[in-house]
């Protein structure tokens, strides 16, 4: 016990610290290096003058992450739904799953680019229903395949225990598959919710209205070639898929309470 | 049928006799393919009620796949099965037996008593019963004080014993157990078939054990049946007549010497097939 390890308490702060501390760092870097090769703000701004342009236009980047976060939030919500019960769907009925797994990859490959495009036409790209669709899109894949996982990936000894004690296939789902698919649930949806800030951004600059963070930045950058203010932009859009993949993470240590240890 | 089934739950319940009788079993797989496998044949197994049996064996002569047989988790390609009088399929319906695996196999997603509670949950005892029967099974392997606590939070022996409290929850007359303490280490493993041997007496159990630790076997049975693989039969029926078992009697002579008759029943199987396999701890 000599040899014990860090506090917990000390761990959690050295990881908070340090992060913080290489990114100062580089910051600093990245700013002298602009004013010392005096490069062009085309090129690259000075994180100051992207910082000051940042509040001059809050109310504006504010709106605009507004428009993006709701897109990607009901795109989120939608395909996690979607996926999840065409996983519950597929595990269930074996023919729908085979049928249904090459569809759902054959989907997954399609270019996010084509799909806005298209949706554009389908449906009125005056409304943010064709970006919400690429979103769910985009999200359904890993959700659906986490899901189906979870559902098929359970433990022999599991199963001949249940067997064992005569329970019906409905109980077997119900108190074996079910809880064990929660956690590749949760997994998927940590996955999308990466993804569906980026689909939602991407799906924003093909089509629809010039309010969301996509259009925002392209505007800024080629239209008033304020480049500060474009890269303003995209601060708040890194900011919001880091928010969004906090929520998801912590959306699983509260629904998993059970994982907090060594499983088994 | 929840009356009953509470009935079932109920403290004052009499466990009906155990009995179990396998007749010329034969289990194949993959039957008629060029990886066909003769896993058992020609099988017969009578158990006593209140009996306590070990099948012992080389790995691959079908220890587990005959207690899989008794508890129907498998059916037999030939012969019959008959657990309380009834075929082996009814008396798991009924839930005659209890079963224990090499794995605790406890659900990480409930608690210690709710996996006990499993059992009865599946036969539609109400809530109340339940929990009391967790709690009282909980006392008898002594893990009173943990019916709260997660899976994760127990040792392996501890989850081993919670795994037991599960397949006795629906009062049967047999437990099938398939080398349960064979992942513990050697200390908690003989605190464990010390606490075994006191719960069946207690019960009045019958048990099928799976090992291949002749020690074991010969600590815990009444009677060790020997197994030879390839394909998978029974050689030996050797009688344990010790008397009581206690701390002391892993130090007399005579739990010497019927180890001793095991490991000599096993040498047999050895010298024909010129392999090992079996535990001599």
């Amino acid at each position: 016990m000599s040899r014990s390890a860090p506090t917990p308490r000390s761990d959690r702060i050295a990881s908070v610290v340090a992060p913080i501390v290489l990114g100062i760092a580089f910051l600093a870097l990245w700013q002298w290096f602009v004013v010392a090769r005096d490069i062009k703000p085309f090129l690259l701004p000075k994180p100051t003058a992207i910082w000051s342009e940042f509040w001059d236009s809050f109310a504006n980047i504010r709106k605009a992450t507004r428009v993006t976060a709701t897109n990607a939030f009901f795109g989120l919500v939608a395909g996690s739904i979607g996926g999840a019960v065409t996983a519950l769907v597929a595990n269930r009925f074996r023919r729908v799953g085979e049928m249904l797994t090459p569809l759902a990859a054959a989907a997954n490959a399609i270019p996010i680019v084509a799909l806005a495009a298209i949706f554009g036409r389908m449906f009125d790209s005056t409304t943010e229903t064709p970006r919400r669709l690429v979103v769910l899109l985009v999200v359904f894949f890993p959700v659906f395949i986490n899901v189906l996982r979870g559902l098929r990936e359970v433990e022999p000894v599991h199963l001949e225990l249940m067997r064992s004690l005569a329970a019906s296939p409905t109980a077997v789902s119900r108190r074996v598959r079910l809880p064990n698919a929660i956690p590749f649930f949760l997994t998927g949806l940590r996955v999308a919710s990466a993804l569906c800030v980026i689909a939602a951004l991407v799906s924003e600059y093909f089509v629809g209205q010039q309010n969301g963070l996509g259009p925002k930045i392209a505007g800024a950058a080629k239209g008033s070639s304020n480049y500060p203010l474009a890269w303003a932009f995209v601060v708040a859009a890194c900011a919001l898929g880091v928010a969004f993949y906090l929520v998801a993470i912590l959306l699983e240590r509260v629904a998993l309470p059970w994982r907090r240890g060594p499983s088994r | 049928m929840s009356e009953s089934a509470s009935e079932a739950a109920g403290v004052s319940d009499v466990v009906v006799p155990a009995t179990v009788s396998v007749i010329g079993a034969d289990m194949v797989f993959n039957r008629g393919r060029p990886n066909e496998v003769v896993a058992l044949r020609d099988i017969d197994l009578d158990v006593a009620d209140g009996e306590f049996v070990s099948l012992i064996g080389p790995s691959g002569c079908g220890k587990s796949t005959l207690l899989r047989l008794v508890g129907n988790l498998l059916e037999p390609t030939a012969g019959t099965i008959t657990v309380n009088g009834k075929p082996a399929s009814r008396a798991r319906l009924d839930q005659d037996y209890g079963m224990a695996f090499q794995q605790a196999g406890l659900f990480d997603w409930r608690t210690v008593a709710r996996n006990i509670e499993l059992p009865l949950e599946l036969r539609g005892v109400d809530k109340a019963d339940r929990r009391a029967r967790a709690l009282e099974l909980l006392e008898l392997v002594k893990l009173g004080d943990f019916a709260d606590h997660r899976p994760w939070e127990l040792s392996g022996g501890m989850q081993q014993r919670v795994a037991i409290a599960r397949a006795l929850a629906s009062r049967p007359g047999l437990l099938l157990m398939d080398e349960p303490f064979g992942a513990l280490d050697e200390m908690t493993r003989e605190h464990m078939q010390a606490e075994l041997i006191r719960i069946c007496a207690e019960l009045g159990t019958t048990v099928i054990f799976v090992t291949h630790s002749i020690p074991e076997a010969v600590y815990l049975s009444d009677r060790v049946v020997v197994m030879s693989p390839r394909p998978g039969r029974i050689t030996d029926h050797i009688d344990v007549k010790i008397g009581d078992r206690n701390d002391d009697t892993r130090e007399a002579s005579e739990f010497f010497e019927k180890i001793t008759e095991v490991r000599e029943a096993l040498r047999g199987i050895e010298r024909d097939l010129g392999g090992l396999g079996v535990d001599d701890r």
